[in-house]
């Protein structure tokens, strides 16, 4: 299938040029090398072609063959995705393992998608049905409880002259005739698509649904929406991975696609280890029964690693297609923008700002512009939710990555080395993050809980913030100093951070946070607040506040009360009516 | 320029240009990305290097000893075909080797048919194994509340004139296997060390070399010196060289391997004048653009995988210029190692042995290796409470700096005592001192019960119960 178009002329790392054909197209997908090492060209010049390789190119010789393959570098798309890990173009390492062991050679190639396993296909069209492209042909369970809807390929149309009855078919084998025109095309539950190219949808719908994720600073403090896209920037070991870790855990989404993109192997280890093991919260099965995991490790090719952003948002986006929420997560998005830079400067291209090509900012906004919740083909409603980490050099935010993500993101978790420090986890600094996202999703919360979570959200971030300030003044002169009022501020922020903000996820039950049970921390804090401070204006000493018992047991709550023990909230509650209601007879007369 | 060709490959006389270790060699057809070259002067001596780059007619060439009595048309090169191997054998131990594998001990090559590419290759992450057995190395600072495990790679980030060397040192003297607190004291199993050094200087070596002897260690011990003085561009080499040896002991005799490198910071100086010679668009502080990629291909050579039981785990010791934990080096390390152990200078000034910096100091896979049935199940929650009270301790430093001590509330007092007694008792210990890890609880629970029990909000009752030992204790 594939001809020869080019012979190597010019060899630096993962850049390789050739000379040869001129009916190459620009990002099409070339085999480079007697090895046939995958790569895709990068840049056309008259008769010279500019490649970028995929895999290690040491050993590799001048005047060496490049086949053309007259296609665009694409994805296998189709039921067998969940549950795979892939590299950076869509490898399945598994399979790299079993046949060349521990270590990744080069040149191993398999099927994205296994070719022998059958699926049970039942159809949903009949003959004679018009169809459009996206269109639902049929559906197979792809997990026990999983359903993978196979779609019609968004660019064709026309009307089903044959569709393959119920039965146990391979993903290539043709499970529908589709004529148009005079044309009949087939069609199987396998299709490819470039991954540059973001498959069509009708029409984008608000984001007004919270992308729910167990994580109290995130789902109380800074939601972000079903659709919507976040950025983690923050130094080493200030906690992006264990944040995207727990997200990629307990998001409510019904597919998570992670990409580890330039980022540790034992991390991927982790996840491959533990998913299986852990078990979703919604839905009872094994978490791995809706991963699909994209490991391109920092020692893997670089080339790869730019890939592998791509090959991750277009399984998401097909995914998207079939009407389900997506999340996917790439950590880390600073690595794949450096891998552009590599490229970049092999290529001697006018760099911009730190050594960054110029069309950097460009390329963020395509991948972070590939999140939303939409109207799809088939009239389902589906969403791909982006969580990008960041990872700044010297935790400095005013680099380039952090400054252009921070363009195509709403919702900004800002990781805070000090916090890290102390022990403060996650280390999202409150005063530094933002989500744009609080006014739309506020409905939701009003609906699903009967409470005005945004009110009740808003002056906890006030106190929050009056707590900076005041901890400026404690800083010159001693806390002594500050009338009772503002140290009763400091003692219901303490409360917040320690019982709300901080959340432990190697703990069973602090891990996940239900909304209900969110709502109900902030909830009991708040009205801490407010007793204590109405007994404190009546000139109740503050240490005695500190010295009830029950703030322990607040601090406390978030590990002692479970997602399905919301009546101990009550007693929690009755337990500072009575203690507070000790002082406050005393302090009335 | 003429062409012959000899036995292993094509040979070249005479250069195009010379730019500091960088020659472009004309003439040769179809060399190899990465290939080994030797290149010979005019009076006969060989050195070797590396093609970094080849066009039509043209290959960039790297020579590890640099360029120095090279002449335009009196050097040989002769393409040897393949990327730099070397030798790997479990005799390897015990010896000495200089920056790209030769012996220079005296003693004879190794006896070997295996070579390896020093390049080693990516390991697949679904053969990995993900750390699970924690290393005790008996230094409270490190066991306590930065644990290793086997097959992390965790960083010493020090600085000049800070004692990491010792620190260094003392880990691999004491490092065996851990076991839950409490558990009786075991055949020791060793660890084969792998040592690469990098730019530093002959007595830092030879103090390496000392104290492996003084325990007994020499014999398990393979060190790769690229010193001071001798050829910066070979330093490029040297880690690769030691990781291939490492490699080989853990996944095919499958030993657990403890690797050291030290100094980073001058291996990437190294990378740095290469990549400036070659005229290419630097990053930050003039590094290249991919150093990050770089310093993975190495630091990502740590582990475990399925098929052996051995492990690799990676002590990179680094100091940071100007102590700046932003710089490039230690920056790009810390994203790619699991945690570091940061040296700092002002423990170190008031005579704190070994001056760990807890609060900025990390282990990424202490959360894996301890707790119950692999330490002791309040570790967890007793390490995040010492943390949180160290860090709460600065505060309160801080504080005390402007008001005074005296106005400290009655809380904040204490805090002030438990910092003092923190460093005195739990970070410092001596250069032999060997503790258990119960030990290491142990003394931990004594500073927290400093504290009123009401502070310690990160631990459980139970736990309070059982261990807190504070006046505090009655109530």
């Amino acid at each position: 299938m594939s001809e020869q178009v080019g012979t190597i002329t010019w060899i630096s790392g993962p850049v390789v040029r050739a000379r040869g054909s001129r009916h190459v197209g620009m990002l099409e997908l070339v085999e480079v090398g007697d090895e046939r090492l995958v790569g895709e060209v990068i840049g056309l010049k008259g008769d010279q072609m500019t490649v970028q390789v995929y895999e290690e190119t040491s050993g590799m010789q001048t005047g060496a063959p490049i086949y053309g393959t007259g296609l665009p570098l694409s994805v296998e798309l189709g039921p067998g995705l969940i549950q795979s890990i892939y590299d950076g173009v869509q490898r399945p390492l598994p399979l790299i393992e079993e046949a060349v062991g521990s270590f990744i050679t080069r040149g191993a190639r398999f099927d994205s998608i296994n070719r022998e396993k059958k699926w049970k296909f039942t159809p949903k069209v009949k003959v004679g049905d018009e169809v459009k492209g996206g269109a639902v042909l049929g559906v197979v369970m792809e997990t026990d409880t999983f359903e993978h809807r196979i779609m019609l390929n968004p660019d064709d149309s026309g009307s089903i002259s044959w569709i393959a009855p119920v039965g146990e078919y391979t993903v290539d084998e043709p499970i529908a005739k589709i004529k148009t025109g005079k044309e009949e095309k087939t069609a199987t539950m396998l299709q490819r698509w470039p991954v540059r190219r973001a498959r069509p949808f009708v029409s984008r719908r608000g984001a007004n649904i919270p992308l729910i994720t167990g994580q109290r600073i995130l789902d109380t403090f800074f939601p972000v929406a079903k659709g919507g896209a976040a950025g983690i920037p923050g130094p080493f070991g200030s906690g992006k991975t264990v944040t995207q870790h727990s997200i990629a855990k307990w998001a409510d989404a019904e597919v998570i696609v992670y990409i580890g993109c330039g980022e540790r192997g034992n991390e991927m280890t982790e996840v491959l280890q533990e998913f299986p093991h852990l078990i979703d919260p919604r839905t009872g099965n094994p978490l791995m029964e809706r991963t699909v995991l994209i490991a391109n490790t920092s020692n893997m090719p670089v080339a790869a690693r730019e890939a592998s952003i791509y090959t991750g948002i277009t399984i998401a986006e097909y995914y998207r297609d079939m009407g389900y929420h997506v999340a996917l997560m790439a950590d880390s998005t600073s690595r794949w923008a450096e891998a552009l830079r590599e490229v970049s400067g092999r290529l001697e291209e006018m760099p911009a700002e730190e050594g960054y090509p110029a069309y950097l900012a460009g390329r963020l906004a395509e991948f972070y512009e590939r999140a939303g919740y939409v109207d799809t083909l088939n009239g389902a409603q589906g969403s791909v939710s982006i969580v990008g980490a960041v990872s700044p050099p010297g935790g400095d935010f005013s680099e380039p990555v952090t400054q252009h993500t921070k363009r195509f993101i709403r919702c900004f978790w800002a990781l805070d080395k000090s916090l890290a420090s102390a022990r403060h986890f996650p280390a999202i600094n409150w005063l530094d993050s933002y989500s744009e996202y609080l006014e739309d999703v506020g409905a939701w919360w009003r609906e699903k809980t009967g409470k005005d979570w945004l009110a009740m959200r808003n002056r906890a971030m006030e106190l929050l913030s009056d707590e900076a300030r005041l901890s400026q003044i404690v800083k010159l002169v001693g806390p002594d100093a500050l009338p009772y009022t503002e140290r009763m501020v400091l003692e219901t922020t303490r409360l917040i951070r320690e019982g709300i903000l901080q959340q432990n996820a190697t703990e069973a039950v602090d891990a996940y946070s239900s909304v209900e049970k969110q709502i109900r921390l902030l909830e009991l804090v708040l009205y801490f607040h407010e007793r204590g401070m109405a007994i404190v204006k009546r000139g109740a000493p503050i240490n005695l506040i500190h010295d009830l018992p029950v703030v322990d047991t607040i601090i406390r709550a978030k590990s002692s009360v479970t997602n399905e023990e919301m009546h101990k909230f009550d007693d929690i509650q009755k337990q500072i009516d009575q203690q507070m209601g000790q002082l406050d007879a005393e302090y009335r007369s | 320029m003429s062409e012959v060709t000899v036995q292993g490959g094509q040979e070249v006389v005479g250069v195009g240009r010379i730019e500091g270790p960088i020659l472009v060699v004309e003439g040769g057809t179809n060399v190899r990305y990465d290939e080994v070259v030797e290149i010979q002067d005019s009076r006969g001596q060989i050195r070797r290097g590396r093609v970094l780059e080849v066009g039509e007619g043209f290959a960039v060439v790297q020579a590890f000893a640099g360029s120095t009595g090279l002449s335009i048309d009196g050097t040989r090169i002769r393409f040897l075909g393949s990327a730099l191997h070397i030798p790997v054998a479990e005799e390897m131990l015990g010896r000495i080797f200089d920056g790209l594998g030769t012996p220079i001990d005296g003693g004879p090559e190794p006896l070997t048919d295996t070579y390896r590419d020093v390049n080693g290759q990516p390991i697949n992450p679904t053969a990995r194994i993900y750390p699970r057995d924690y290393i005790q190395t008996g230094i409270s600072t490190i066991d306590g509340v930065n644990t290793l495990l086997r097959g992390q790679k965790l960083p010493l980030f020090s600085g000049a004139g800070l004692p990491h060397d010792q620190l260094a040192a003392q880990i691999v003297r004491q490092a065996t296997l851990g076991k839950v607190a409490g558990a009786p004291p075991s055949e020791s199993e060793e660890f084969a060390i792998v040592f690469a050094a990098m730019g530093v200087k002959n007595d830092v070596a030879d103090y390496f070399r000392r104290s492996f002897t003084e325990s007994g260690a020499l014999t398990r011990v393979a060190m790769f010196l690229n010193l001071a003085d001798d050829p910066p561009v070979e330093r490029i080499v040297t880690p690769r060289a030691a990781l291939t040896l490492a490699e080989y002991l853990a996944y095919d005799l499958e030993k657990h391997v403890l690797v050291v490198l030290t100094d980073m910071t001058n291996y990437g100086e190294a990378l740095r004048q290469i990549s400036n010679v070659r005229g290419e668009v630097p990053s930050r502080k003039g590094y290249p653009g991919y150093l990050y990629s770089d310093l993975a291909s190495m630091y990502e050579r740590t582990g475990r995988i399925r098929t052996s039981k051995g492990s690799i785990t990676q002590i990179p010791i680094l100091t940071m210029p100007n102590d700046d934990i932003t710089h490039p080096m230690p920056d790009l390390t810390g994203y790619i190692t699991e945690g570091q152990i940061v040296l700092g200078r002002e423990l170190y000034f008031a005579g704190v042995y070994p001056p760990v910096a807890v609060l900025p100091s990390l282990s990424r896979l202490m959360k894996d290796g301890i707790g119950k049935n692999r330490t002791r199940d309040d570790h967890p929650r007793w390490g995040a409470q010492l943390y949180a009270a160290y860090a709460r301790t600065q505060d309160v430093r801080a504080l005390a700096s402007v008001i005074g001590e005296e106005e400290l509330s009655e809380v904040d007092q204490k805090y002030l005592k438990f910092g003092r007694a923190f460093e005195r008792e739990f970070v410092n210990q001596s250069f032999t001192e060997n503790r258990t890890i119960e030990r290491t609880l142990e003394i931990g629970w004594k500073l927290l019960s400093i504290l009123p029990k009401k502070e310690l909000t990160r631990v459980t009752l139970d736990e309070i119960a059982q261990y807190y030992r504070g006046d505090d204790a009655a109530n």
